[in-house]
């Protein structure tokens, strides 16, 4: 197989940038940029790159790069920036007005732990925050889905049955840094995968307000027609993925990723790449005898529920790994799960690799242990992945 | 105008300009960011225009969705985001060949206080924006708080006994950018307003316009008085009116006649100043230092004996 050597930022930026240059014939790519580790490296790629009708600003603040591509979007170009951790927190008040003013932004993040204390190595609890903002959340098990997600990301949020920021989330290092064979796609193809923006309603010569002061009633139906567009991302998910496969020749992961879960008497449940090193658990675990299964929630927003709870059908004891800590809770993917599963099921919460530590296999087989030996469900667990 | 008669309607179309702020918007009576859009709208002429409006009363004017007191695109923003989804769009408009005006139009608390960084930001860079500063002193939406552009010795609902800070002076901070172009606009000097108005739509890059907009309910004067008060308020010398090209060449465009009366006369004339009890003798120094400093810049002669 062909490909190159690339880490996740730089499959990030190579595939904001295949994605700015197919918008050639439509409005154009705006993008602005600021560093943060360790998303630096995407945003430093991008900043090098000649795109044909297309900008990147370096501006002063991460809130102004959202800012820079909320009003790039509402102009009708096509729009992208990358954050991490301190960054994403910084921008979030206009993470959120992207996303209520109903405009197709993809922002890569590079998970990074929320400090002070400084910390720059993964942690979930950056794009977990903003869980409720209204944006589409896509995790990452490799780079070559950093890619492919990235280009996926912006068919969806350009849709016009969705209409709907997107996030595409890596974690620090782990895939960040990581140089990892990523096949890149040709121009050709990501401008027939692709098509120009084609936004409603853009700022243009119509005297028409975005944002205007909503009463209770109309934000009553604003909500409703976002939820709305949420719903609809599943089907319009289908269809990205059978085009993308028929354009690029892989096709990109369902919703929820399976790993030998049809038999197993302990189901195992994370995000990114705690999830690729489960499946690595899972194997030795079925070598030994022990009928270990896993499943990778890929699509955090909209939350895949169906999906899980038909995935949790006929399985006793199922474990919720989280790589973040909602303080005062527990494991925020355990609190979505927890409804899901058949009554009278076991789900425990753990949470390991809270502020980058190196979650092994060894780490999964305990939690597969610990999950297989319990009675009934405690208070979710949190465990030291150490250094 | 023409009207045509069909089975007893009258469909009547007026080939006017459809005002950059229309009638019904919700604006307080007297207030001077109204004058200041319309002045507005009368130097933008058939400039393409498209306006960025913070958080503000400005995005209170604008009127409830889906109905737009603004005749022209208009995009509200986060507080302190003007500068930068501005940014956006006039890329936008640029990489489309498009003669897009695109103007923030934002309060003195989104300028001076919570947009102060992205303001310097896209002036740093350059950005293709004018700003409009629109500048009541005060946090009118909220209810009238002090901002960094209140002035010493008003009161407001969180400084009681009347502001203890001086007023900053942002035309000196834009100035510092060495921006194209930076100037003061009084409403009381409409010729020389709309002038700059239309210098500023014309020019290329980050233009900045300081308006001081008189706000009956926070300054707590009588509505029909505003730009009674912006006269008052260059007459004295208060508010200098002055343009600023390339950061470094200074205008000074109307003269002061620095009168005592015009002073006390301001400030008698709004409730605001009453409780700190500051008096024409209290500000005066402060506008004599403002002013040795304005025309040193502006290259006339300041006599020997106030230097210092």
């Amino acid at each position: 197989m062909n490909g190159q050597l690339l880490s996740g930022n730089h499959a990030a930026a190579i595939g904001a940038t295949l994605a700015g240059r197919a918008n050639r014939t439509g409005r154009g790519f705006v993008s602005g940029v600021y560093p943060i580790t360790p998303s630096t490296e995407c945003m430093e790629l991008l900043c090098n790159q000649e795109i044909e009708k297309g900008h990147v600003v370096r501006v002063e603040s991460e809130h102004s790069a959202m800012a820079v591509c909320i009003g790039g979007a509402a102009s009708g170009a096509r729009t992208f920036t990358t954050s991490s951790s301190n960054g994403i927190a910084y921008m979030a008040e206009n993470v959120v007005a992207a996303a209520l003013l109903r405009l197709p932004v993809v922002m890569a993040a590079a998970n990074r732990t929320l400090g002070p204390p400084w910390n720059v190595w993964a942690d979930h609890g950056d794009t977990l925050m903003l869980r409720d903002s209204g944006w589409i959340q896509l995790y990452c098990a490799d780079n070559q889905e950093v890619l492919d997600t990235l280009l996926c990301a912006f068919r969806l949020a350009e849709d016009r049955r969705i209409l709907l920021p997107a996030l595409v989330c890596q974690e620090a290092f782990v895939l960040s840094h990581t140089m990892e064979r990523t096949i890149v796609p040709t121009q050709d193809q990501v401008d027939r995968f692709l098509p120009p923006l084609d936004l409603p309603a853009r700022l243009d010569r119509t005297a028409r307000v975005l944002g205007g002061i909503s009463v209770p009633h109309v934000t009553e139906v604003h909500r409703a027609q976002h939820q709305a567009a949420m719903d609809r991302t599943w089907e319009v998910y289908r269809e990205v993925q059978d085009e993308f496969e028929a354009v690029f020749g892989r096709r990109p992961a369902d919703p929820v990723v399976p790993y030998r879960a049809d038999d197993a008497d302990v189901l195992v449940v994370s995000m990114g790449t705690i999830a690729s090193t489960a499946e690595r658990a899972v194997d030795e675990a079925r070598a030994r005898g022990i009928r270990l299964g896993s499943l990778r929630v890929r699509t955090f927003r909209p939350f895949p529920a169906a999906l899980l709870a038909a995935a949790f059908r006929g399985r006793p004891r199922i474990a919720v790994i989280d790589r973040n800590v909602s303080l005062g809770f527990g494991g925020v993917l355990w609190g979505e799960c927890r409804g899901l599963a058949d009554p009278g099921a076991m789900v425990q919460g753990y949470m390991i690799g809270i502020g980058g530590g190196d979650v092994r296999p060894g780490h999964l087989l305990a939690i597969a242990e610990d999950a297989a030996s319990r009675g009934s469900a405690g208070t979710p667990v949190m465990m030291e992945a150490g250094a | 105008m023409s009207e045509s008669a069909l089975a007893g309607i009258t469909e009547v179309t007026c080939p006017v300009q459809d005002p950059l702020l229309r009638p019904g918007n919700g604006n307080c009576g007297g207030c001077g960011m109204s004058s200041a859009l319309q002045f507005l709208g009368r130097a933008m002429e058939s400039r393409r225009l498209q306006v960025v409006i913070p958080a503000s009363c400005a995005a209170v004017a604008v009127g409830p969705f889906p109905y737009s007191a603004m005749g022209v695109p208009t995009i509200l923003t986060t507080f302190g985001s003007a500068p930068a989804v501005a940014t956006g769009m006039s890329i936008a408009a640029r990489l489309n060949g498009e003669d897009t005006r695109v103007v923030c139009w934002a309060g003195d608390g989104g300028t001076y206080d919570i947009g102060m960084a992205s303001l310097s930001g896209a002036a740093e860079r350059n950005e293709d924006i004018l700003y409009v500063c629109y500048d009541n002193e005060i946090y009118g939406n909220t209810g009238g708080q002090r901002s960094s552009a209140t002035p010493h010795g008003a009161a407001t609902s969180n400084t009681p006994r009347g502001k203890v800070e001086q007023k900053k002076d942002v035309l000196g901070i834009m100035a510092a950018h060495r921006i194209p172009y930076a100037a003061t606009v009084s409403l009381a000097h409409p010729a020389d307003a709309i002038r700059k108005m239309r210098r500023a739509l014309d020019l290329q890059g980050f233009r900045f316009l300081h308006v001081l907009a008189p706000c009956p309910t926070g300054w707590k004067s009588e509505p029909a008085l505003g730009i009674e008060l912006v006269r008052l308020a260059v007459r004295s010398g208060l508010f200098p009116v002055v343009e600023v090209v390339d950061g470094r060449k200074t205008t000074i465009n109307v003269e002061p006649d620095f009168s005592e009366e015009a002073l006390e006369l301001y400030l008698s004339l709004q409730r605001r100043f009453q409780k700190s009890e500051i008096g024409a003798a209290d500000l005066r120094p402060d506008i004599e230092r403002h002013w040795r400093d304005l025309r040193a810049r502006s290259g006339r002669i300041v006599p020997a004996d106030r230097e210092g």
